[in-house]
């Protein structure tokens, strides 16, 4: 059992807070991905966790344990950077046994060449267990570091931004085994990043951090179509949610120079922020709203329409075959149902609240 | 590499070498001129032209280490013959040993035992101003020592005086506690002396391995002293060797302290050296085998650590 829990962790660095009042639950086997800004205090979490840093208040627990006072090696996860994990002395076959040959543990050489193979294997690092670490491409570097991790079987796996310095190629191919390797393994999967995609993309939960605090928690689809705020309704989506101030009565929203209609149950009178994911927004003839296309950019599957409209920019997603031009006035009209209203003043969202 | 230099370029190369050729020229004549002279038999040491050939004799270096007494007239054959080859070689130089009255045992000069004690002095403060000044800069590099600016300062003030200011109350304090003319006495002094500049050189290299590498050591089961061990001084390696260079010639060089603060049990050789020269008649190849000798293990140290020396002189820039 490794689940992961914070409570009450504050954190400064002088002046600068890193945490504040951080409460924060990972369930056993569970791959949560904790999405921040560079700045966010992600690192901070990760080494609280690990036990490299000690919170100014709080306890961390692992497990049925309180860890708070224990060291590092004591907690047993384990650690993937996304640089500087590997050691520049020694072989990639060196840095895997590494970690089984701190004293302590005590393994026979079999058991560590064959921990060693089954590691290599998994991540089809085989070939290159030989050689220098100075010699590995980025890629490889960070497969051996993921292999370093998992030699030890840990029941915890703490990982900071690991594929942020590889390109998207890389990126896309190492997320989708790191996926594998978590459902195979079924360790808890504490995963820290500034993307986006990599957090819908990986996390059966994802936690959002601004400025030490956590914002929300909730299953990718949680946080996508029913974000807690306005930062978080534009920290995901790409392009994010588009968020324009009017008035809601009566079941209307008025947009200004034009209404659109919203579901009967939406909450909020008078002044507030709607949202609305680019994908709701629906071209159609006749219908109620009206924009100039400023800009289309062609993704292949589908067009992204920027939109101007009044003082307002609207992203908007539409499928490929749509044939507009730039310069045209459109007529569009939106999902009512999937329209978010937020306070205008606190932003946060008037039907969570 | 291929390179493609311009005519400029090239010019500028040829100048450049020619300028470090007459540099070295320049820095090694005086040396040149020692390890000649320790060679010369003595009527040779002060001819107007100098002597460039010559045959090598080892005279001067068997008359370092003994009292000797000039001769008035050549031993006979048989007193000759009989002599063990360093008292021939003394001979052969125009002297004889002086030897004890009661055990007939050769009388040394004592610079033997200076050299010593100048190995011991050197070579023990050294170490401990390395070692001690690696791992303080390793605590000012990793952990958030309060007042780590002062701290440093007040590290470095110590280097600020020239030593000859601290020097009589440096002598008083040790004649009352009884650490003057002791071995121990010169490698605290030389100790604290060099311990400065090894936090400060030290504490540059070990800034610049990454932190990562020994915390993915202590979350991967390593204590702290275990991930130093194993991750932090393998990488510091370079910066240890320099600076340990930099020490021992610190050390070994040292004059001021070393007149003041010893006389017959802990001198070491600088002192030594000097007063040779002023005892009425100056035998000049006996003074340069001194000095020759004493050039030796800088070189040799240097000489073994020339690789870590080669990037750590450049200190910060070690990293790619
Ligand atoms: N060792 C440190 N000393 C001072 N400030 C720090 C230190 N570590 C982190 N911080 C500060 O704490 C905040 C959070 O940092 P960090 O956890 O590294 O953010 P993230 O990983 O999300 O980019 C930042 O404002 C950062 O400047
Ligand atoms: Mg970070």
């Amino acid at each position: 059992m490794a689940r992961i829990e914070l409570s009450g962790i504050n954190k400064s660095y002088g002046a600068s807070r890193a945490l504040r009042d951080l409460n924060l639950v990972v369930e056993d086997g569970e791959f949560f991905v904790l999405l921040g800004r560079t700045g966010a205090g992600k690192t901070t979490t990760l080494r609280m966790i690990a036990g490299l840093e000690k919170p100014d208040t709080g306890s961390v627990s692992i497990g049925d344990h309180d860890v708070s006072g224990w060291t590092a090696a004591e907690r047993d996860v384990a650690l993937v950077l996304q640089q500087y994990s590997l050691y520049p002395r020694l072989t990639v076959r060196g840095n895997l046994e590494f970690p089984l040959r701190a004293p302590g543990r005590k393994f026979s050489d079999a058991e560590i060449k064959a921990r060693v193979e089954k590691a290599a294997t998994t991540l089809q690092i085989t070939h290159l267990l030989d050689r220098k670490v100075e010699r590995l491409s980025g890629g490889e570097m960070q497969r051996v570091s993921i292999g370093r991790a998992i030699v030890r079987q840990p029941s915890v796996f703490l990982m900071d931004e690991p594929l942020s310095a590889l390109d998207a190629k890389l990126r896309e191919s190492l997320r989708v085994e790191l996926k594998k390797l978590h459902s195979d393994l079924g360790a808890t999967f504490l995963f820290v990043t500034h993307d986006q995609v990599e957090a819908m993309s990986m996390g059966d939960k994802i936690g959002v951090l601004r400025q030490g605090r956590l914002v929300q928690v909730g299953t990718p689809a949680d946080i996508y179509e029913r974000p807690l705020n306005t930062f978080v309704a534009r920290s995901v989506g790409s392009p994010p949610m588009n968020l324009i101030d009017g008035r809601l009565s009566g079941g209307m929203a008025d947009l200004g120079k034009f209404q659109l209609p919203v579901a009967a149950n939406a909450r909020g009178e008078g002044a507030v922020t709607f949202g609305i994911r680019p994908e709701n927004v629906v071209l159609a003839p006749g219908a109620p709203g009206e924009a100039r296309i400023f800009d289309i950019e062609d993704q292949g599957v589908v067009k992204i329409l920027v939109m101007d409209m009044g003082d307002a920019r609207l992203h908007v997603t539409v499928p490929a075959g749509t044939h507009v031009q730039r310069d045209e006035v459109v007529r569009f009209g939106w999902k009512a149902d999937r329209v978010v209203t937020f306070d205008k003043e606190s932003g946060a969202n008037l039907a969570l609240g | 590499m291929a390179e493609v230099k311009t005519k400029g370029e090239v010019i500028f190369n040829r100048a450049a070498i020619v300028a470090v050729l007459i540099a070295l020229v320049i820095m090694l004549t005086p040396i040149f001129w020692i390890g000649a002279t320790a060679f010369k038999p003595r009527n040779l040491a002060t001819t107007a032209p100098p002597t460039v050939f010559f045959e090598p004799t080892l005279s001067p270096f068997a008359k370092l280490f003994t009292k000797r007494s000039q001769l008035r007239e050549p031993v006979d054959e048989a007193t000759y013959a009989a002599a063990p080859w360093w008292e021939q070689l003394i001979y052969d130089g125009g002297e004889s040993v002086v030897r004890n009255k009661k055990t007939g045992e050769a009388t040394s000069s004592g610079y033997g035992n200076r050299y010593m004690n100048s190995l011991i002095v050197s070579i023990i403060s050294t170490f401990l101003a390395v070692s001690m000044g690696t791992i303080t800069a390793y605590g000012f590099s990793r952990f958030r020592v309060p007042g780590e600016q002062d701290w440093l300062f007040f590290i470095l003030s110590t280097r600020m005086l020239p030593p000859i200011v601290v020097a009589i109350p440096m002598f008083l304090m040790y004649r009352a506690v009884g650490l003057y003319d002791t071995h121990v006495g010169l490698i605290i002094l030389y100790t604290a002396f060099n311990l400065s500049f090894a936090v400060w050189i030290m504490k540059g290299f070990i800034d610049e391995i990454p932190r990562e590498y020994e915390e993915a050591a202590l979350v991967d089961g390593y204590t702290r002293l275990q991930a130093f061990r194993k991750i932090v001084l393998p990488e510091a390696l370079t910066g240890i060797a320099a600076t340990a260079v930099f020490c021992f010639i610190t050390a070994w060089n040292e004059y001021a302290f070393a007149l003041m603060m010893t006389s017959r049990n802990a001198q070491t050789a600088p002192p030594y050296i000097p007063s040779q020269v002023g005892s009425g008649l100056s035998d000049w190849t006996v003074i340069a085998s001194g000095a020759f000798l004493f050039l030796l293990p800088v070189a040799i140290f240097t000489f073994l650590l020339r690789n870590h020396l080669l990037r750590g002189m450049s200190f910060g820039a070690i990293r790619k």
